[in-house]
């Protein structure tokens, strides 16, 4: 009973994370849309976008909010298709780990980069 | 509009079986169940169904009817009919018993388990409890008390379909019902049976319960607020108890 | 004789379940773009010229179309994220399939915009 209760728990607290996430993405995307649109026009250089962010704290800031949130709400989604389509043992939680590495590594080094603009 | 004759194709068997077809004349006011009891008392004595009121009150006839899980007495043949085809099959997601009648255990079972069920703590020598008709946790009750138990929802939702033991839009509905009835003294209980890993949270507001309940009940939200209600006690603690 | 018949796409041929669909198909499309995306933002440790040297490898079309669709599939998810938003916290207002039709027309809508904007 103790251990079916703490799986409860543990899904509703996961359902819970995603959801706030899901809220902090929310408006996260949408500027993040309105930079897409307003970036792109006549082409995109590294100049450009180095342009913006370097030395940027409040960009730097932004994507970092940005990248926890994706960090949470991503593998969670991935790990309700997984354990849904194939099973729910080591290889679905594995992945939705790996994800969430992948995604908090790589995201952070992304806004380090664009931040610091190579200069480190 | 001149056909005469419906080509009805009908399950026959249990868990394994073959479609059978059979030709029933057509008339204009036809319900579906109208069909299957022409070819039950006509054609075949052998076919098994179920109905009871006829009038769409008791939920018993209900079947899946070209794929969709409808109350057939309350289908009219002339709103759903394609060319001259029908196809009539036992409710999805719930063993056959014989033809087109399931076994219900399973979705009573789950009510259960999901402590649809009300417990109160007042004798016949108590005074009543005063409930306020206007209040909020009873009009969100109200919303949801006019259920029959008739399984279309259940025989609708692909998360009953994937995931065996999830308790099912019928059952989760009551128990939303009951967590807004103050005079239901299970509510931890009742909390505890619908976190569990086969509770609320494996709901994807897929819709297709709130899509097909024949009295428009809307599980869809007794389940959001079941979400809500269980993620809070499991973060914060609820006002019965610590989950 | 065969196996008796499931739920098949009959059953779930309404717009909830297609707005669901949608959903769960641009999230993962997006979940496996993310880490590439910031792989190539991480680029941007070797400074400018290094960055720009791995930017152009994005020069094929192949790339500047997955670029296109992946805008859409974010506007789809973001719109269709709100709804459920809107369905789990919000008042009660059935299966707002008005949001649904929003995400569409806001991701047709989001990938003439790209076309437009884009060089």
């Amino acid at each position: 009973m103790g251990q079916v209760m703490s799986q409860g728990v543990l899904q509703a607290k996961l359902w819970y994370a995603q959801r706030i996430s899901a809220m902090v993405l929310g408006l996260c995307v949408s500027i993040h849309l309105i930079i897409i649109f307003y970036a792109i026009r006549g082409g995109l250089s590294a100049e450009e976008i180095l342009g913006r962010t370097q030395g940027n704290i409040a960009f730097a800031l932004f994507y970092e909010i940005f990248v926890l949130a994706c960090f949470v709400h991503a593998p969670i989604g991935l790990a309700n298709i997984l354990q849904e389509n194939f099973s729910k043992g080591f290889i679905s939680q594995g992945l939705s780990w790996l994800l969430a590495a992948l995604i908090l590594i790589l995201g952070s080094t992304a806004v380090i980069g664009v931040y610091s603009g190579g200069n480190i | 509009m001149s056909n005469t004759v419906l080509k009805v194709t009908v399950w026959r068997g249990a868990q394994e079986g073959e479609f059978v077809e059979y030709l029933v004349p057509r008339n204009p006011n036809q319900t579906v169940l109208d069909v299957v009891t022409y070819i039950q008392r006509k054609l075949d004595p052998t076919l098994s169904y179920r109905f009871a009121c006829r009038v769409g009150m008791c939920g018993s006839c209900a079947m899946t009817v070209d794929g969709v899980a409808r109350w057939t007495c309350r289908t009219h043949v002339s709103q759903i009919v394609k060319g001259d085809s029908l196809e009539i099959a036992p409710l999805n997601n719930l063993p056959v018993i014989k033809d087109l009648a399931t076994d219900m255990r399973e979705f009573f079972n789950k009510w259960k388990g999901a402590v649809g069920f009300f417990k109160g703590d007042k004798s016949r020598y108590d005074d009543f409890v005063k409930v306020e008709p206007q209040s909020t946790e009873r009009k969100l009750a109200d919303a949801g008390i006019e259920c029959i138990g008739c399984a279309v929802c259940y025989a609708s939702c692909e998360v009953v379909a994937s995931r065996p033991n999830y308790l099912g839009p019928a059952a989760l509905n009551r128990a939303w019902t009951l967590t807004n009835d103050v005079r239901d003294v299970q509510q931890l209980d009742r909390l505890r049976a619908v976190a569990g890993d086969e509770g609320c949270h494996a709901c994807h507001s897929h819709g297709s319960c709130t899509e097909r309940c024949p009295k428009k009940l809307e599980p869809t939200a007794g389940i959001s607020g079941l979400k809500k209600l269980v993620a809070r006690a499991a973060v914060r603690g609820s006002k019965w108890g610590k989950l | 004789m065969r196996s008796r018949p499931k739920l098949d796409l009959r059953a779930k041929s309404h717009l909830s379940y297609f707005a669901y669909v949608c959903h769960r198909f641009s999230g993962l499309l997006l979940a496996c773009f993310i880490p590439l995306h910031f792989l190539m933002l991480s680029q941007s440790l070797r400074g400018a010229s290094g960055f720009e040297r791995y930017l152009g490898l994005t020069d094929f079309w192949v790339f500047k179309f997955g670029e296109w669709a992946l805008v859409i599939l974010l506007a789809i998810h973001l719109v269709g994220g709100i709804r459920l938003l809107m369905i789990e916290f919000g008042p009660w207002r059935g299966l707002r399939k008005a949001w649904t039709q929003l995400a569409i027309l806001f991701g047709i809508a989001c990938g003439l915009l790209f076309l437009y904007l884009a060089n």
